[in-house]
């Protein structure tokens, strides 16, 4: 019988130690700049872009707040040192000439997101949403514009972006996340080279989802992107954001900035999977993934909400905020992060209330397996003005194995006595009770731990958009169990 | 004569270096109900959870067949397919997944496990549609987390529910009566006895002899200190009401 029990522990570990799908290579000619890190390259970037004054101000600015910035150290995470001038920051797939539509893209740069699973070929989309791909540092394609168009939506990349609607750029950029923000911001701000851009007029409903797809490629090339999301007063859209990259025995950069602003009214919702490659099973290798995020409800009754499924990387550094300024304004934050094998994940949030009648919600759900390391970090702040300002959070962990590690950190910090804030916190092993039952009924062992992880995620799969929240599915799917019926 | 369904000999088995089996033995034909009695700890529920399979036991000697086939050798999922059903004295509770999402997943594995056709949720339901009806269970039953904030009858009547689907051959159930009340005990004893399939047995694990009056019992055992010691009829339950395990003179 002891043998039998092995079994089970091997098939567990064989279950969840299902390669990863992603992590082929595209052989393209490509146009980078040398490694290293300096205001030449900068400059160059800048000049290589046709960028208006402003930006390559906005980045030599960032630069030199980058260099007097240090790497933080609170997190939970052991990182190896980074050498930043090693890293190449401009890689391009090589164009003959400037790309009129999307045929003219480079097939294997096409085939390579058909590969993902993402057809940028319109008739074959999905009818309800629009994607921006973007293949490290450069963007592809967005589709659908000419419908978005119409609605008065702009949807780019964001170099389109700083080239046909400056003004709107220099207004917003780095209003939320200033380019000394924080180590990471400020090296994104200094050369993120693109990204996707997003402007919903007044009183529109964006018509279509919004898609953005990231891919890293080049080997050596850190990927820095910047998304961009306004929504002014009473528009409304949804945007998902999904990444992966192949699978090199190099660590790969990513440091990535969101910002999002709504106004009066204004509801963003802004969805995640994220499944870059997460290395080995003796953790060599993988993306080691810095993101900034941060939405801003600057208007009355404004909404934002965040939904991540986070499964890949290497490291993960990720904490999607919300300031909430407006009066009744509230924001969301929905997460999932699994980690497996040497993974390591500091993911959370930060409500920060600034206005009165606040109100904000955190559900996180952390699974453990393997070697990993899983931490949820997050924020609690009201302000001297967030009169009556609510927040609820609920971190419930998840532990697979007995090697693997999964804790809680969270902060409070109030400075108006009205306020009202509850946290619950739970952390559960899986049970080999539960799994006997499920196998006594004849649910096979990877099947009865898809089922009980999806159990465990449900309250967060539920507030994905269905597209997404299938990917999710399969994703967890991947990572856990053979198929889940 | 009646074919053999599970035949166990000279079974050992220990839990973290504990013997809680010793030499036992029981022979089970079809059609035929088993009754096992016996004192707390002597090893009753320890026999329904290793003929399922739990992985905490080790088997250290003896063997079981289930159908002519090694039963020892069977993972948890193939013995359930293969139709061995425990209905658990203490069911257990799995948030997030609803009970229709555990039903359909659990008969749709048996049905890939015989080449038989899957069913879509519409299908299935018209399935289960037919055995809630049977049980007088309602439809909202299937919508709530499997077994999470159920009553004690209500966790009772879903192992019932779980054992028509899966329709097994051989039945384990374990202290079915416990927490239930007199006319529950009934009601399910009589939809087990109705619904089962044809030439199925029966192993009834149970402290009172209630339930007896209920499932007829073709067989009953004494089971103390992991063996059974005596077997008979239902003579043998009147005999313990009035004078207790401690008389038996074995």
């Amino acid at each position: 019988m002891n043998e039998i029990k092995n079994k089970t522990n091997f098939e567990i570990n064989q279950v969840i130690n299902e390669p990863y799908k992603y992590g082929f290579e595209t052989k393209i000619e490509k146009e980078e700049f040398p490694k290293g890190l300096n205001e030449e390259i900068i400059t160059l970037i800048s000049k290589k872009k046709n960028e208006p004054e402003f930006l390559q101000t906005f980045r030599l600015n960032a630069f030199k707040k980058w260099i007097k910035l240090k790497s933080p150290s609170w997190a939970n995470l052991s990182i190896n040192p980074i050498n930043y001038n090693d890293i190449t920051y401009y890689s391009i797939p090589k164009q003959k000439k400037k790309l009129n539509s999307l045929e003219e893209v480079d097939p294997e740069i096409l085939k390579t997101f058909e590969k993902l699973g993402i057809s940028l070929e319109e008739q074959k989309k999905l009818s309800n949403v629009a994607i921006d791909a973007v293949f490290d540092s450069v963007s592809i394609g967005t589709t659908y514009q000419e419908k978005l168009g119409k609605a008065g939506v702009i949807f780019c990349s964001i170099s389109d972006a700083i080239k046909f609607y400056p003004n709107l750029v220099k207004k917003f950029l780095g209003t939320v996340i200033s380019s000394g923000d924080n180590f990471f911001a400020s090296l994104n701000s200094a050369v993120f080279t693109d990204g996707s851009f997003c402007y919903i007029p007044k009183n529109v409903t964006c018509p279509l989802e919004l898609s953005t797809y990231f891919r890293i490629n080049d080997k050596d090339a850190g990927q820095f992107e910047r998304t961009l999301i306004i929504a002014e007063k009473n528009s409304a859209v949804n945007y998902l954001e999904g990444c992966t990259a192949p699978q090199f025995s190099e660590n790969q950069l990513h440091a990535a900035i969101v910002e999002l602003i709504a106004f009066e009214n204004a509801k963003i919702k802004y969805s995640t999977v994220q499944n870059w490659y997460s290395g080995n099973e003796e953790g060599i290798g993988g993306i080691y993934n810095f993101v900034t995020k941060r939405g801003l409800c600057i208007g009355k009754n404004s909404n934002i909400s965040w939904t991540q499924v986070e499964t890949g990387s290497s490291i993960t550094w990720k904490y999607p905020s919300c300031v909430l300024l407006g009066k009744n304004s509230s924001g969301e934050f929905y997460s999932i992060a699994l980690t497996n094998n040497y993974q390591q994940a500091d993911t959370g949030t930060k409500m920060i209330h600034l206005g009165e009648n606040t109100t904000s919600k955190i559900i996180s759900k952390g699974i453990s397996c393997g070697n990993s390391k899983n931490s949820y970090r997050g924020l609690v702040k009201i302000g001297l003005n967030g009169a009556y300002a609510r927040n609820f959070s609920q971190c419930d962990s998840f532990l697979i194995g007995s090697s693997s590690l999964a804790c809680t950190y969270p902060y409070l910090d109030t400075w108006n006595s009205t306020a009202i804030i509850e946290h619950e916190a739970k952390i559960s092993k899986i049970s080999e009770e539960q799994l006997f039952y499920l196998t006594q009924r004849g649910i096979g062992i990877e099947n009865a731990i898809g089922l009980l992880i999806n159990g465990f995620c449900k309250d967060v799969v539920t507030m994905l958009p269905m597209e997404f929240a299938t990917e999710a599915d399969k994703l967890l799917s991947l990572k856990l169990e053979g198929t889940v019926g | 004569m009646s074919k053999i369904l599970l035949k166990v000999q000279n079974l050992e088995a220990s839990i973290e270096k504990k013997k809680i089996l010793k030499k036992l033995n029981l022979e089970i034909n079809e059609n035929e109900i088993h009754v096992i009695m016996g004192p707390n700890g002597s090893g009753k529920s320890t026999l329904s959870k290793i003929l399922a399979g739990h992985p905490s036991y080790s088997i250290e000697n003896g063997t079981v067949e289930f159908c002519q086939k090694n039963l020892l050798e069977m993972s948890p999922e193939t013995r359930s397919h293969e139709g061995l059903f425990l209905a658990f004295q203490y069911p257990i509770e799995i948030a997030g997944v609803t009970n229709y999402d555990f039903l359909r997943i659990a008969y749709n594995e048996k049905q890939k496990y015989l080449k038989e056709p899957e069913l879509d949720p519409l299908q299935f339901m018209e399935l289960t549609q037919i055995l809630l009806n049977k049980l007088k269970i309602k439809n909202e039953f299937l919508n709530r987390n499997l077994n999470e904030g159920f009553s004690g009858g209500e966790k009772k009547r879903n192992e019932i529910l779980q054992m028509l689907l899966l329709n097994p051959k051989l039945i384990i159930l374990d202290e079915i009566d416990s927490g239930l009340d007199i006319d529950a005990i009934k009601i399910i004893c009589e939809e087990i006895k109705k619904n089962i399939r044809k030439n199925s047995s029966l192993v009834v694990i149970t402290h009172y002899p209630r339930i007896l009056n209920y499932l007829k019992p073709t067989f009953v055992h004494i089971m103390i200190d992991g063996k059974i010691v005596k077997s008979g009829n239902m003579e043998l339950v009147d005999y313990l009401e009035n004078k207790g395990y401690q008389d038996l003179n074995i």
